[in-house]
């Protein structure tokens, strides 16, 4: 090789040794020993033992993998309309000239930097089942009033609750942007052909944000799928792992059982799981995303 | 006279915003409310205030350092990231070499990767390295990031190429381009990397539950979720303990709003 070739390949390592030698490090060399480690039984003190793919075929077999997946859907399924619709409403209400719009757009957002398990534990408190606000409120107009975080059926539905309640801004500001992207001439045409505020909405205005809608439904469930900060703050995945989800199971089978081999057997299928659904996604965009 | 859509919209604006914003007061209110006076449910006006639970608050665990902890943990995985970030930007974008494509798709591959696939093999190789329960084990993980080096790399290749080639004929070197030319010219990208890079390592949970112990190396949503195993039904300390969390992170976002919704949204429009 010649000197110019040599000073070349001096420079490449210069400029990417810095963030090769980390992500090296803490990123591949523990994905690597993660699926070796699934590969064994092991408590993280005795040595490991060999079973090849039991921990995977074990896993599927075992009741309580499918639970803490439906939980997980069941989590998605509730979070993802209710931060959607929420957000692209925020977003349609600020999308005009208005006073005050700074501060209301920046009051919609301050939850979004508040971090997870603040939210948790604020929502935890609100949705206190005797002296929360919330059934405060409820029983102040005589509604009934769920037991929330204590109630098996109601556990779920508490973090999808301060779960959407953390991600509307965050929603919103993507929306926004991209409303704000549109074309006004569209729009203005939609309206001397006489179409309607309501048709001008679904016929025009939603067609043309499906990139955003896109963007935040891809993100909203990779984030969605992976959800533990809120559940292990608010339930702890009770009561009686009524709201435990596959997060939580992979930290309580590694620092509760000592089952680390089955943990990454788990993390492995729920990476799986995330990439087929990000997979069909993209696949799928085509029939509904209409880039300008 | 305003008409009645007006009035609708405005109705709406403020019901949302008392909905995002109620929650927050109440964590002050019930933060100042005597402990005994709270099993009714707290009210709006309260009767005796009272900073007591802020004392407990700071008896129990050492509050200030971890709150401060928690800032220079993200300033300085920030730092780390913008750094490492737009180096491995600049390289991929301006260099050539053989098998780029390549070593960019591995860095992609990582970016994929979920932290909970990381972290029980991540646990193990700290407490191998015996760095589990340090600063230096709550940082490895956030030194470099895929996503920071895609978004930069993104920045950088869209910079006119005459630029560089320039200052090349002028005699700069790759150094001095990066630093005078390529680096002033991608802000709004490193803006958006720092915003992500800092909220990230704020707000992260499952990597310190992990691999801390010690009350001194916290960082304060550990400290927070700690406080709620020891005062389960005190919700003022608890409460206390939120405020403490919010008050900071609430400053920087009042002074740093604009940037940091900015950020966000330039991510979204790709």
């Amino acid at each position: 090789m010649n000197r110019r070739g040599w000073r070349n390949r001096g420079w490449v390592l210069f400029f990417l040794l810095p963030s090769a030698i980390p992500l090296v490090l803490f990123t591949a060399v523990p994905m690597v020993s993660s699926a070796w480690v699934s590969l064994h039984r092991w408590n993280l003190i005795s040595p490991m033992e060999w079973v090849g793919l039991d921990n995977y075929t074990e896993l599927l077999r075992d009741p309580a993998t499918r639970d803490v997946f439906a939980h997980t859907l069941l989590y998605c399924a509730g979070y993802l309309p209710l931060v959607f619709a929420g957000g692209l409403g925020l977003a349609l209400l600020l999308n005009q000239r208005m006073p005050g719009r700074a501060f209301f757009r920046a009051a919609y957002f301050l939850p979004v930097v508040t971090s997870w398990v603040v939210v948790a534990l604020v929502w935890k408190w609100l949705l206190n089942p005797s002296s929360g606000l919330v059934n405060s409120l409820l029983g102040a107009l005589g509604a009934p009033q769920p037991g929330w975080w204590t109630d098996p059926a109601w556990a779920l539905p508490a973090v999808i609750l301060a779960s959407a309640w953390k991600d509307l801004g965050f929603v919103m500001v993507i929306m926004l942007a991209g409303l704000q992207a549109i074309p006004q001439d569209v729009l203005e045409a939609a309206r001397t052909d006489g179409a309607s505020a309501w048709q001008r909405f679904w016929r025009v205005t939603l067609p043309l944000l499906s990139p955003s809608t896109f963007f935040v439904v891809v993100i909203s469930l990779i984030n969605g799928f992976q959800v533990f900060d809120q559940v292990y703050v608010m339930t702890g995945g009770g009561p009686s792992g009524s709201s435990q989800v596959v997060v939580g199971q992979i930290y309580d089978l590694t620092f509760r059982y000592g089952r680390a081999g089955e943990a990454s057997a788990l993390s492995w299928i729920l990476f799986a799981v995330i990439l087929l659904i990000t997979a069909v996604q993209v696949r799928g965009q085509r029939r509904w995303v209409h880039y300008a | 006279m305003p008409n009645f859509r007006t009035v609708l919209r405005w109705t709406a604006v403020v019901a949302g915003a008392a909905v995002m914003l109620v929650p927050f007061l109440w964590t002050v209110i019930t933060s100042i409310t005597p402990n005994g006076s709270l099993a009714g449910g707290p009210t709006l006006v309260v009767k005796d205030p009272t900073l007591a639970a802020y004392r407990e608050l700071l008896d129990a665990l050492p509050m200030w350092r971890i709150a401060l902890n928690s800032f220079w943990i993200a300033a300085a995985s920030t730092l780390f990231q913008l750094v490492t970030g737009s180096m491995a930007a600049y390289g991929f974008a301006r260099l050539a070499f053989r098998g780029k494509g390549l070593v960019f798709g591995l860095y992609l591959a990582t970016l994929m990767v979920p932290m909970q696939v990381l972290v029980v093999p991540l646990f193990i190789e700290m407490k191998t390295l015996n760095l589990q329960d340090t600063y230096l084990s709550l940082l490895a993980p956030s030194i470099a990031s895929a996503f920071g080096v895609f978004l930069l790399r993104q920045a950088v290749e869209s910079l006119p190429r005459d630029l560089d080639e320039a200052a090349t004929i002028d005699g700069a070197g790759h150094l001095r381009i990066f630093t005078t030319i390529v680096l002033p010219l991608i802000r709004p990208a490193l803006a958006t990397v720092a915003v992500f890079a800092f909220m990230g390592s704020w707000n992260s949970f499952l990597w310190p539950l992990v691999v801390i112990r010690s009350p001194e190396f916290m960082t304060l949503p550990l400290g927070l979720s700690t406080l709620q195993g020891q005062f389960t039904t005190d919700w003022d300390v608890v409460m206390a303990g939120s405020v403490f969390s919010i008050l900071p992170i609430a400053v920087v976002y009042l002074f740093a709003q604009r940037h940091i919704i900015a950020g966000i949204a330039h991510t979204g429009i790709k």
